[in-house]
């Protein structure tokens, strides 16, 4: 492994139901068009019956070792019990996107750590669609973050997105936008 | 970035897919005339995507009732010479034992997916890799090996399941795949098309219907006084064919290292980052991978053993390979096992700390 | 007032696993109460199978035992026959019971072991995430067959009970459904039967075939789920005794 090579772990996580692997896969395929090498893991089985669901998106230059992330850069956070769960793994130095419509707590995680707080249901609803959470958490990140842009992620959404809901594609692209525009709003307004 | 652009043609057909459809839809390419499973989980996207896919290329499709039902059919199949394969998970691979041993007592080839769970019963779904005594000793009743393939990747899943079909038919063996949950549900990348590997020797043993020709017959029921042992005596000939010839690993900067780290699977990935801290932080660390489990890199690890080194052998298991370690380190240097059972994976930390205590004279 | 639902000792006061609309928490009630009325609890030892209720011991307040997929016909003969004054009751689902376990229940039967076999057909594999079950109905659209179950290649719904029944072993068969009030009524009268020939000594196995939701894996609400039932898999699999 070079040195200083681009690498960036993500957790996503949330409750079943938010689309936090949809979120993850189009993460993952979004990076992988950009050129990158990408892993995507599923937390799988049991949590199908409701519960929490999570899953670990690796980012990097170079073939990626470990796909299971131990101490991610960026934590996506959709519901409180994600965030109860991951914010102490979170690294020094790292982000965290905090869905702040149902997370109604301070998070405490180390000073050097970003936090974004994202009324992403609200943002989902006025944008007509309360499904699109996800897309609203995961357009901020890509904001703060910058090594891929939302457009990108439009423009994979189409393949990681069953035929079924292709309807639903306009709305999730908005959704994207408005939490990049959210993001970037706040973070210039600190 | 200049040694990416020539990769470049090929990244753009690379496809985000995950371990058990990718495995899939390339032993759809590698010629798969039939498959033949009984759903469970971590490995229900096989069973899933072979439904769909197989009846759209017009190939056979079954949902057997039980593995050990899938198993025989698989035997049926190849028995006439066609390409054939079954998956399941630990528990669903333990009732396929049985046939295994007659597909190698018949000398058929087949290939068999295990997407390794925890065990033992019932056990639990997590990713694990307890299975690997079954998998390198036979599994079943009788004297007989399988080839046993542990990939890390689900590119690797995809190149060795077109050289698992193919070694099955070159040696007429049944060949194992030993994945895990994590390499079944992880989704990477990958380039799925068909690289060619060897030269397939006619199917004349082949149950095709006696025309124009003696009867063929399959069999593993050898009576007359010497008949089996000359079997067995063919089997090991055999054997020990594959043993010289077919044996995959992986190593990385051994040579001067003063401890070397032996895993295989999803858990060699996790040795992987834990090696590459371990060097950035001054100690002389390597790793070994062996990528088949049967043959196992027996010489490579014993080579690596001459000059004095600390061998670890990571697994999630309470410790399998870690006997087959010992036995081509014979005893030269000394073999430390670190592992988490049941569906607990070990992580970068844990290794590193592992390695540290191992090589730092204070921490000893 | 009059109490209108009073919880049954038997059955453990705690939420459950199952989705919403699901058939297995109501004929686990079914079970606790005849168990209750009978007063058999002490000497009660239930199976439970590889499926969705497997965890049916942490809902049941009796002695239970988990068993391999499809085995707990031939576990329940090692319980009974060394035991015979013991209850011995498996509760099985139609993968269970009707793919990987065909043999053993066939056998179970044909040997006239006394049992109580409580068999819960919801046309499909719940746990492993809806797949095909020997039980699905034609057309009918699973993990496995994407295109709805197609009679050439995955064969017709198998109707287990009405072979069991031609069996002489077999003393009492009979399919219920937990549809509406009625059918649920219907469905313990059949359960409490089953348990008591036990109880009685008769000399052979009893089976209730339970027709049951699962919303999720038929893809419906909780009360569509009910309706298909009555619209749909009773015509495959038509209810009353078959037998005894
Ligand atoms: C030997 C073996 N094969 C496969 C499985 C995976 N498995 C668990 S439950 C199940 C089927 C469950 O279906 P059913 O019996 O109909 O019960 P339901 O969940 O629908 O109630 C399967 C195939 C297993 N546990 N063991
Ligand atoms: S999957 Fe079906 S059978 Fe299983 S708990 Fe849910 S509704 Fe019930
Ligand atoms: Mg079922």
């Amino acid at each position: 492994m070079t040195k200083n090579a681009f690498y960036e772990e993500v957790i996503i996580a949330g409750f079943g139901g938010q689309g936090i692997m949809l979120t993850g896969k189009l993460l993952a395929q979004t990076a992988m068009q950009a050129g990158r090498e990408v892993t995507y893991m599923p937390s799988y089985g049991a949590e199908v019956r409701g519960g929490t669901a999570n899953c670990m998106v690796v980012i990097a230059d170079e073939p990626i070792a470990c796909p299971v992330v131990g101490r991610p850069d960026s934590l996506i956070v959709l519901n409180k019990a994600s965030l109860n769960k991951f914010c102490p793994r979170l690294k020094e130095g790292g982000l965290m996107i905090m869905n702040s419509s149902l997370i109604d707590i301070e998070p405490e995680p180390a000073d050097e750590v970003e936090v974004i707080a994202v009324p992403a249901d609200e943002l989902a609803v006025e944008l007509g669609n309360p499904k699109c959470t996800n897309m609203v958490a995961l357009g901020a990140y890509l904001q703060r973050r910058g090594y891929l842009t939302v457009d990108a992620a439009a423009k994979a959404l189409p393949d990681v997105l069953a035929k079924r809901y292709h309807k639903t594609l306009p709305v999730n692209t908005a959704a994207l936008r408005r939490g990049a525009e959210f993001a970037q709003a706040k973070a210039g307004g600190v | 970035m200049i040694e990416k652009s020539d990769t470049c043609s090929e990244t753009h057909k690379r496809i985000l897919m995950c371990g058990n459809e990718a495995l899939a839809e390339a032993s759809i390419i590698a010629g798969l005339d039939a498959y033949f499973g009984y759903p469970i989980t971590p490995q229900n996207e096989i069973t899933a995507y072979m439904s769909r896919r197989m009846a759209e290329e017009g190939r056979v499709f079954i949902q057997s009732e039980s593995e050990l039902a899938a198993i025989n059919m698989v035997f049926g199949a190849s028995a006439t010479g066609k390409r054939t394969m079954t998956s399941s998970s630990s528990p669903g691979i333990s009732l396929m034992q049985e046939g295994m041993s007659y597909l190698a007592g018949a000398e058929l080839p087949a290939v068999v997916v295990n997407v390794m769970r925890g065990g033992p019963g019932l056990g639990n779904i997590a990713p694990s890799q307890s299975d690997y005594f079954q998998a390198t000793r036979g599994g079943g009743h009788g004297d007989y090996r399988t080839i046993v393939f542990g990939p890390s990747t689900v590119q690797e899943l995809v190149d060795y399941m077109h050289l698992a079909f193919d070694l099955a038919d070159v040696y007429r063996i049944t060949v194992v795949i030993l994945a895990d949950g994590f390499l079944g549900q992880m989704m990477e990348p990958v380039l799925l098309e068909k690289k060619p590997h060897r030269e397939l020797p006619a199917k004349d043993w082949a149950l095709t219907g006696a025309k124009g020709r003696e009867q063929n017959i399959v069999r593993s029921l050898w009576l007359p006084e010497g008949a089996l042992e000359a079997l067995n005596n063919k089997l090991k000939a055999k054997y020990e064919l594959i043993e010289k010839n077919e044996v995959l690993c992986e190593q990385y900067e051994v040579e001067d290292a003063e401890i070397v780290v032996v895993a295989y699977g999803i858990a060699a990935r996790i040795v992987r980052s834990a090696v590459s801290r371990a060097r950035e932080e001054g100690i002389k660390a390597g790793w070994i991978r062996p990528i088949t489990l049967w043959p196992f890199p027996t010489e490579q690890i014993s080579r690596a053993a001459e000059e004095f080194k600390i061998f670890l052998t990571v697994e999630m298991s309470l410790g399998q390979m870690v006997e087959d370690v010992r036995l081509a380190v014979a005893g030269k240097a000394p073999v430390v096992f670190y592992g988490r059972p049941g569906g607990g994976t070990p992580t970068v930390d844990e290794i590193l700390d592992k390695i540290k205590q191992l090589t730092i004279p204070e921490k000893r | 007032m009059k109490t209108v639902f009073k919880r049954t000792p038997t059955l453990k006061d705690c939420p459950t696993h199952y989705c919403p609309g699901c058939g297995h928490g109501i004929a686990h009630r079914l079970i606790a109460e005849t168990i209750d009325e009978l007063g058999i609890r002490g000497r009660t030892i239930g199976i439970a199978p590889v499926g969705c209720a497997v965890l049916a011991y942490d809902y049941l307040d009796v002695d239970m035992i988990e068993v391999a997929h499809g085995r707990a016909p031939a576990v329940a003969t090692g319980m009974k026959r060394t035991n015979p004054d013991k209850i011995i009751f498996s509760y099985q689902g139609d993968g269970d019971l009707a793919a990987i376990g065909t043999a053993e229940i066939i056998h179970a039967a044909h040997r006239a072991e006394q049992l109580t076999v409580i068999f819960i057909n919801n046309a499909v594999f719940g746990m492993t995430g809806g797949q095909m079950a020997p039980t699905t109905l034609l057309g009918q659209v699973t993990a496995t067959t994407p295109k709805g179950r197609n009679a050439a290649g995955e064969g017709y719904p198998l109707q287990v009970s009405e072979i069991l029944a031609l069996l002489p072993g077999a003393i009492y068969v009979e399919r219920c459904a937990l549809s509406g009030a009625a059918g649920v009524r219907k469905t313990k009268k059949a359960i409490k039967h089953a348990f008591e020939l036990q109880v009685e000594a008769a000399e052979g196995l009893s089976l209730v075939e339970v027709l049951s939701p699962c919303p999720t894996y038929w893809r419906m609400t909780p009360a569509k789920a009910m309706e298909w039932i009555e619209k749909e898999m009773v015509k495959v699999f038509p209810l009353g005794r078959l037998k005894g």
